[in-house]
């Protein structure tokens, strides 16, 4: 059988519509049938994770009633708004993460229960935080040990935090 | 196209062999989103700007190619769609590479085993997907590309959010880690609800063979992790391996329970459902992967014993219709696939037979 609407190709489709008690049936091929619109092929939900961001953005907006400063916040490196940013769900580029600022806190608490990375640290957009974080890690030591009173262990480490500081190598890591 | 490697239907690395608890976990799969920093991420990005970051990949794979090791880099337009469509079915790029084309590419290793898809959702998408439960080697696999990638490319990456990525469900760790589990012991005892709602109740997914929004079909469940910030990655993959791991030995009850309340009965489903296979002329893809997924029981528990357990992965990706009319190799309609993929299970269940 050939689709109805191109006579071209085989119907693979066949569509059966009930409108007010009345049954029409058609016979299309996929690409027509994907052209008439009738029939979501995508593998993707007609109910996306967008539209609950949407909704989430939403929530912390519409309680106070503050929507007037939403349209002015833009990201200058690729263009996208605030608003735009709440319609899809969507960043725009790694900029737009600083440039939405604090806004984002509360929208990521809701989907991720938090807001702060804990996890890898890439080796060199990460350098910086390394150092901080084994600079961080070396007090805590540093802390215990004057605690314990081991004051010569104590003494090594500072000195090593200082070294660090100084942007020294990161002997503690060796 | 430069060759057909990745475009055959069957050896794919996850579909060959078990692996660890490959009876009831038939593949693992992990995938880390990465962005380079400052670009336009796909969807906005101009033409020249998702092409620099082919260019770029190209580089890197140049640079590091014996660290890297066989990987061929396939452009999607260079790509005819029904072969595109094989590499959806065989779950090596997402329906997204395929449908919403910026300048979209794979980098395909050799044994299947990592594929690298660019222009994506993100810029990168880094995935390894292992067959049976192996969360940790493809986490280590898919880290090590990362690592390799990361000292060319400028990562987009932020101290508070992590890795940056376009929707801020993936920020943090970009990790996505999910493994693919065949549940019909607790779907024959009813449980299968109560132990899928749990496993929602822990901060899982829960998704149908084909991914979002998809219902389950063959018994055939896909769980992985929602929260990608907050969480380390071992955090991740450590608290999927553990749910991962009570399933199994839920379903592994189940199938006991089964066996020492109902011998007599189970074994005659699974081998009727493995008769209707051996002689059907006509055969919807529904029904084959529930007639299928009876079978794979009937050999996990030794009550058919002529056919391998490897069955049940081959088919259910070589019976998509794309995989069926490349291996038909014309198009087939609805009817002619039908009888397409009777006649392949007919032959496949006949070969090992012989």
């Amino acid at each position: 059988m050939l689709c109805q609407v191109c006579q071209k190709k085989p119907a693979t489709v066949h569509l059966t519509q009930i409108i007010n008690h009345e049954q029409n049936v058609q016979h299309l091929c996929e690409q027509c049938a994907r052209e008439k619109g009738e029939f979501n092929f995508d593998a993707s939900p007609p109910f996306s994770i967008q539209n609950l961001l949407t909704g989430l953005m939403n929530m912390e907006t519409s309680p106070a009633g503050q929507v007037v400063y939403q349209g002015k916040i833009q990201c200058e490196n690729c263009g996208l708004t605030y608003a735009q940013f709440g319609q899809i769900g969507r960043f725009g580029c790694s900029r737009c993460y600083t440039n939405f600022g604090e806004r984002l806190l509360p929208l990521m608490r809701r989907i991720h229960g938090s807001t702060q990375h804990v996890g890898k640290i890439p080796v060199r957009a990460g350098g910086a935080v390394k150092l901080r974080r084994s600079i961080d890690e070396l007090r805590l030591h540093l802390q215990a040990s004057i605690a314990r009173e081991e004051f010569e262990e104590a003494a090594r480490i500072r000195d090593q935090i200082r070294s660090l500081e100084e942007g020294g190598e990161d002997t503690h890591a060796k | 196209m430069p060759n057909d490697k990745g475009m055959r239907c069957g050896a794919s690395k996850w579909m060959e062999g078990t692996g660890p608890d490959g009876e009831i976990v038939l593949s693992s799969r992990i995938r880390l989103a990465r962005n380079i920093m400052e670009l336009p991420f796909p969807y906005l990005a101009s033409d020249s700007q998702t092409e620099s970051v082919n260019h770029q990949l190209k580089q890197v794979s140049a640079k590091l190619s014996d660290e890297l090791g066989d990987i061929e880099f396939l452009r999607m337009s260079e790509i005819p769609s029904l072969q595109r469509q094989v590499l959806v079915e065989k779950h090596l790029i997402s329906p997204l590479l395929v449908k919403e084309s910026h300048n979209s590419a794979v980098m395909l290793r050799f044994d299947q085993a990592v594929s690298i898809m660019i222009n994506e959702e993100d810029h990168l998408r880094i995935q390894c997907l292992l067959p049976g439960l192996q969360l940790e080697q493809a986490f280590e696999e898919a880290n090590r590309y990362d690592d390799l990638f990361e000292r060319e490319l400028n990562y987009a990456y932020d101290e508070q959010w992590g890795f940056l990525t376009v929707c801020p469900t993936n920020v943090g760790t970009g990790l996505r880690a999910s493994v693919m589990v065949h549940l019909p012991a607790l779907t024959l005892t009813k449980q299968i609800n109560r132990v899928l709602s749990a496993i929602a109740q822990v901060g899982l997914a829960v998704r149908g063979l084909y991914g979002e929004g998809t219902e389950i079909i063959g018994n055939l469940v896909q769980i992985s992790n929602q929260i990608t910030l907050g969480q380390s990655e071992h955090e991740i993959v450590r608290n999927l391996y553990g749910v991962t791991m009570q399933i199994v030995e839920q379903e592994s009850s189940a199938r006991q329970l089964l066996l020492n309340e109902g011998r007599d009965r189970l074994s005659d489903r699974v081998n009727r459902s493995f008769g209707v296979l051996s002689h059907a002329r006509l055969m919807s893809s529904q029904e084959a992967m529930e007639l299928l997924s009876d079978v794979r029981l009937g050999i996990d528990l030794g009550l058919i014993e002529e056919v391998s357990a490897n069955i049940l992965k081959e088919l259910m990706v070589l019976l998509r219709p794309a995989c069926l009319q490349t291996e038909a190799g014309r198009e087939l309609d609805g009817m002619e696939r039908d009888r397409e993929r009777a006649r392949l299970i007919r032959q496949r269940l006949g070969m090992e037979n012989q």
